[in-house]
């Protein structure tokens, strides 16, 4: 035990790369990715849904152009994506005079912009194949119940597949979580940036990349562990019957 | 025709430097996935512990990020290994850490972790009964897998070896960022240049999700032919 003190006290106290200074790197960069995820997430899902229930729709006009935009951003690279709207943003006409622009001057809105889109395809398809596997027999009780389509959707189709997409949902967080890394790319510091910026300072690729790679394990981790949890509650009905 | 402004030919070329990647990277990740598979069916703790080490830290760290690590890292780690070599036995050699390879490897090496879960997934839906059958007709354990184990296990695996190529070849842009002249690395140099984002970029989306459509084909064809025999469920 002493021995394993000493080693670690001789570990910091030999160690010119992780002050507090860097630290601090790293800290604001997790507070940028978290943001950058959460927010893309949040907003992503508000878009989905109404989108899922439209990819479903009877009519060519609003089925098609739903599955065009989700063919096209899941079938593409994010990092294109984020290119396109990094740089194409000044393209709108009349941004630059339009009071948007002071938010769209900075990399992290465009990033924000060109996540949401792409988590909004993606939870498109996770949800619309939730609601397609609604059991029949769901859907014709509540027809029974003589409920309208909007009740029916909002009370027995959504609140179950919601749950069933819930296993799906958790893959695309962590895979939004992974992929924020590009933000990097279009000088955002985030958890990524961080370690470059300090593997470019110290030239010390193992240190900077092998820290983030750990913050990165314990967030993933613990996301996995959230939706673990919500599922065992949330999915309680659908678990073999114990003894 | 659109004018790419003398950017068409490095734009093929970068397509083609994509594509060599995304290949060349499958065929890696197929190798270490299988090898992966059978880590962690093995009986042995050790070897299992191995492998399901390798996937849950392959897979809980983004790719940029291990991209960054084994491409800048990968140059010291090996001149620190080469060094060592000097001085134990007076061997001296200088290895040049090549962009395209240690993409490949990268990529390779993050996906193998993917396939070895598919595999593994897999391996353990082929009936036993159907090994015994093969031993029974005294067939060694390489014919075995070849003939029995393999072709079985490739029916329930394709899906999923689709799912992981379609990500992988959208991974394959982040070479780019490691200084890879890929197609996404000419459009991003185009693009600075010209400020003409929509030029170059929608061009390389479209081969993208030309390359997507096309493999989807071929998968849906490889998946007729191993589900021979089996009726036409998937």
């Amino acid at each position: 035990m002493e021995a394993l003190t000493t080693w670690w006290t001789e570990l910091l106290g030999g160690n010119a790369i992780f002050t507090a200074n860097t630290l601090e790197f790293y800290w604001n960069g997790l507070t940028t990715t978290i943001q950058l995820v959460f927010l893309s997430l949040l907003i992503g899902i508000l878009l989905a849904v109404p989108l899922a229930i439209g990819r479903g729709s009877k009519h060519p006009w609003i089925r098609m152009p739903i599955y065009a935009y989700t063919y096209v951003f899941r079938g593409t690279p994010l990092l294109i994506q984020l290119y396109l709207v990094y740089y194409g943003v000044v393209f709108f006409e009349g941004i630059q005079e339009s009071m948007f622009w002071p938010i769209f001057r900075e990399a992290f809105y465009p990033a924000l912009m060109a996540f949401t889109l792409n988590t909004a395809a993606y939870t498109t398809e996770i949800f619309r194949g939730a609601i397609k596997n609604t059991a029949k027999g769901e859907i014709e009780a509540a027809r029974a119940y003589g409920m309208s389509k909007p009740l029916m959707l909002r009370r027995i189709v959504l609140p179950s597949a919601f749950r069933r997409a819930l296993p799906a949902y958790g893959n695309e967080v962590i895979f939004m979580l992974h992929a924020s890394a590009v933000a990097s790319v279009v000088t955002i510091m985030d958890l990524t940036g961080a370690a470059y910026y300090v593997y470019a300072r110290f030239y010390a690729p193992f240190q900077a990349f092998i820290f983030v790679a750990l913050i990165y394990l314990c967030l993933t981790f613990s996301v996995m562990f959230v939706f673990r949890r919500l599922e065992r509650r949330l999915l309680a009905h659908l678990r073999p019957r114990e003894g | 025709m659109i004018n790419l402004q003398g950017y068409g030919p490095r734009l093929l070329e970068g397509a083609w430097v994509t594509f060599e990647l995304a290949v060349l990277s499958l065929i890696v990740a197929v190798i270490l996935g299988l090898l992966t598979a059978s880590a962690k069916l093995s009986r042995n703790r050790l070897v299992h512990g191995i492998g399901t080490l390798y996937t849950t830290l392959i897979r809980g760290v983004p790719d940029l990020v291990l991209m960054m690590l084994l491409f800048y890292g990968g140059q010291i780690g090996i001149n620190m290994l080469t060094d060592q070599l000097y001085e134990a036995f007076d061997i001296d050699i200088f290895i040049n850490v090549n962009a395209f390879i240690a993409g490949v490897v990268t990529i390779g090496l993050i996906f193998g972790a993917y396939m070895g879960e598919t595999f593994r997934g897999a391996f353990q839906s082929v009936e036993e009964g159907q090994m015994e059958a093969a031993r029974a007709y005294g067939m060694s354990d390489w014919l075995a897998f070849r003939r029995i184990r393999f072709p079985l296990m490739m029916r329930h695996a394709l899906p999923g070896i689709g799912n992981n190529w379609m990500v992988l070849l959208k991974t394959t842009a982040l070479v780019s960022i490691i200084g890879l002249t890929d197609m996404v690395r000419v459009a991003a140099e185009a693009t600075k240049a010209t400020h003409e984002p929509f030029l170059f970029m929608v061009p390389v989306a479209m081969t993208y999700l030309l390359i997507a459509t096309l493999s989807e084909w071929i998968f849906s064809r490889l998946a007729k032919r191993y589900n021979a025999g089996f009726g036409e469920t998937h």
